[in-house]
């Protein structure tokens, strides 16, 4: 500091006192400030970015606890939440025949008919979505139909489902299917039509057919519009099986919320809400670690 | 009477949108030989691009045809492989991939999956890019793309090599280095190419012949002119040279004193 001072004295005669005072104030904080993130740079990362949801989750609860804790209160606090449903909670996996089945077989059943809907949906979302994104003919004959249809809410299809196959399962797997095909479709048509005319250009020259243009162009290309489509239906899957399982009833934790509500065991739908938003988080971050896996090229570039 | 290599005969263009009709070129001619590098300089806009585009196959021409070897040009193929002005590389292949696309495709009933595979490194090599051969065009520098570009074009063989303003989107510096690059592939390997440019020493340095286009619209070939110099050429050594320096001006004079620039207004 005795050094610097003159220096800048030297310089400029006028404003020494500033100088100094300046000189004061950035060497006393920087050998602290350099040390700290050398020795916990991992710790500070991960508090940073742990913290600011647990505290969420701590002034959450603890405000729903305050509001429903006194007696006259409709919904159970928390605590009563947890000893209310501390057997479903400690065994997931006990089968008592019938629809009485823990929560981990309730979920699975309901994972299992999304799985299925939605494997269809990408299957024929995709294969539909590059046909109109393709051709202008199937473009103008298709869009105006899927946009259209697209705003219809998932539940109305069901009524027509089960007049359709006379079951439930195959109506709820339909339903699923209905609700996250529009947005594959769309996202993927989209992400075809952009294609920059560059990579048909090289496809052309090099002289690729059919279908190697579609593997090794095409595909690569829109994949990033392709995931956003998957994700945002892997989602609109999720929302759509509780309210269908309501319906239909049988094993699933849509009718499980159902049944409960029936039986007034309110912390047994709190529980399950807790696991419907958990698996629902799950699924999209599955679908969005498989696309930025697959994609990792293209959004770079 | 000797058949060109090349020719170009009596194209027109014109893009029709609606009623409207905007006629970009006008009754171009012009012959290339084998080995010739042939440079088409002109103002942007000039519809220099849409010529190249029509000899390469990916735009169709109004009128007149593009005959090469005496073959009617009317698709695009790897006999006229072109190097795009933003490189145009396949982000989610490796630079390898990008260029082994290529050679799979020409060469896979001629050569073996061996012989491909050497063949992909050898044109690699002669950009000096076998070092970068598992790195994504994400992970390398616009001067290097542009490399491997060539270096696809080159690996199919082309019968003429065309280039799109191919240096348009680099700094000098790498700009200067990779002209070099090309002028010595081309004295290896005798291509046919046909560069379009805008960079008047560009043309000077690399080409046998300038075709000057004027300006559009309905662009025509306004003046075609030698190149007289010797090869190889040495970039430090033309700088004072008075047959660079004549060329030099005359392709200014054409650009800037005959046809200049009419902006838009």
């Amino acid at each position: 500091m005795s050094q610097t001072a003159p220096i800048g004295a030297d310089v400029t005669p006028l404003p020494t006192p500033p100088v100094r005072r300046a000189a004061e104030v950035i060497a006393l904080p920087k050998p602290g400030a350099a040390r700290l993130p050398k020795l916990s740079a991992h710790a500070n990362a991960a508090m940073a970015n742990v913290l600011p949801p647990l505290i969420t989750l701590v002034l959450l609860i603890g405000l729903w606890e305050a509001l429903c804790s006194s007696p006259s209160s409709a919904l159970p606090p928390p605590s009563q939440v947890i000893t209310d449903t501390w057997q479903l909670i400690v065994d997931p996996f006990y089968d008592n025949g019938g629809n009485d089945k823990g929560m981990a077989w309730q979920l699975l059943a309901s994972l299992k008919r999304v799985a299925l809907g939605y494997a269809l949906a990408v299957v024929a979302g995709v294969a539909l979505g590059v046909l109109v994104g393709q051709s202008t003919w199937a473009m103008r004959g298709l869009d105006p139909v899927f946009q259209v249809l697209r705003t219809v809410p998932p539940l109305a299809w069901l009524p027509l489902s089960l007049a359709a196959f006379r079951d439930g399962e195959p109506s709820a797997i339909f339903v699923i299917f209905i609700t996250a095909i529009w947005p594959i479709i769309i996202n993927t048509a989209v992400g075809i039509r952009n294609i920059p005319s560059d990579y048909r250009n090289v496809a052309q020259v090099v002289k690729l057919n059919g279908l190697e243009y579609f593997g090794k162009i095409m595909l690569p290309a829109a994949a990033p519009y392709i995931f956003t489509g998957l994700r945002i239906g892997i989602g609109l899957s999720w929302l759509a099986i509780v309210a269908a399982e309501m319906l239909i009833g049988g094993v699933g934790i849509g009718f499980f919320i159902w049944d409960a509500w029936n039986s007034s065991l309110i912390s047994d739908i709190i529980l399950a809400l807790v696991y419907v938003g958990l698996v629902g988080f799950v699924l999209d971050r599955i679908v969005a670690f498989i696309g930025s896996r697959i994609t990792r090229g293209v959004a770079a570039a | 009477m000797a058949k060109a290599y090349l020719s170009i005969e009596g194209i027109d263009k014109s893009f029709s949108r609606g009623p409207a009709t905007t006629e970009v070129l006008k009754d171009i001619s012009l012959t290339v030989d084998k080995g010739e590098f042939i440079s088409i300089i002109g103002h942007s806009g000039c519809g220099k691009s849409t010529l190249l585009n029509i000899v390469a196959g990916l735009t169709p021409a109004t009128s007149g045809a593009v005959l090469l070897e005496g073959q009617l040009v009317d698709e695009p193929g790897p006999d006229r492989a072109v190097v795009f002005q933003n490189h145009s590389l396949l982000p989610w292949l490796t630079v390898y991939e990008n260029v082994a696309l290529g050679v799979d495709k020409v060469f896979r009933r001629r050569k073996s999956a061996a012989e491909r595979r050497d063949w992909t490194m050898f044109n690699l090599e002669l950009v000096h890019m076998g070092h970068a051969r598992d790195k994504r065009p994400s992970e390398i520098s616009g001067g290097m793309k542009q490399r491997v570009g060539i270096a696809r074009a080159l690996a199919m063989e082309p019968k003429v090599l065309l280039l799109d303003e191919p240096f348009g989107a680099l700094d000098a510096l790498t700009r200067a280095h990779l002209q070099d690059q090309v002028m010595q592939i081309q004295a290896t390997l005798e291509n046919t190419v046909m560069m379009i440019t805008h960079d008047v020493d560009e043309a000077v340095l690399l080409s046998d012949r300038i075709v000057m286009m004027t300006n559009g619209p309905s662009a025509r070939i306004g003046e075609v002119l030698e190149v007289p110099l010797e090869r190889p050429r040495r970039r430090l050594e033309l700088v004072n040279d008075a047959t660079y320096l004549a060329c030099r001006a005359a392709v200014l004079k054409f650009l800037y004193e005959r046809n200049r620039f009419v902006e838009a207004a």
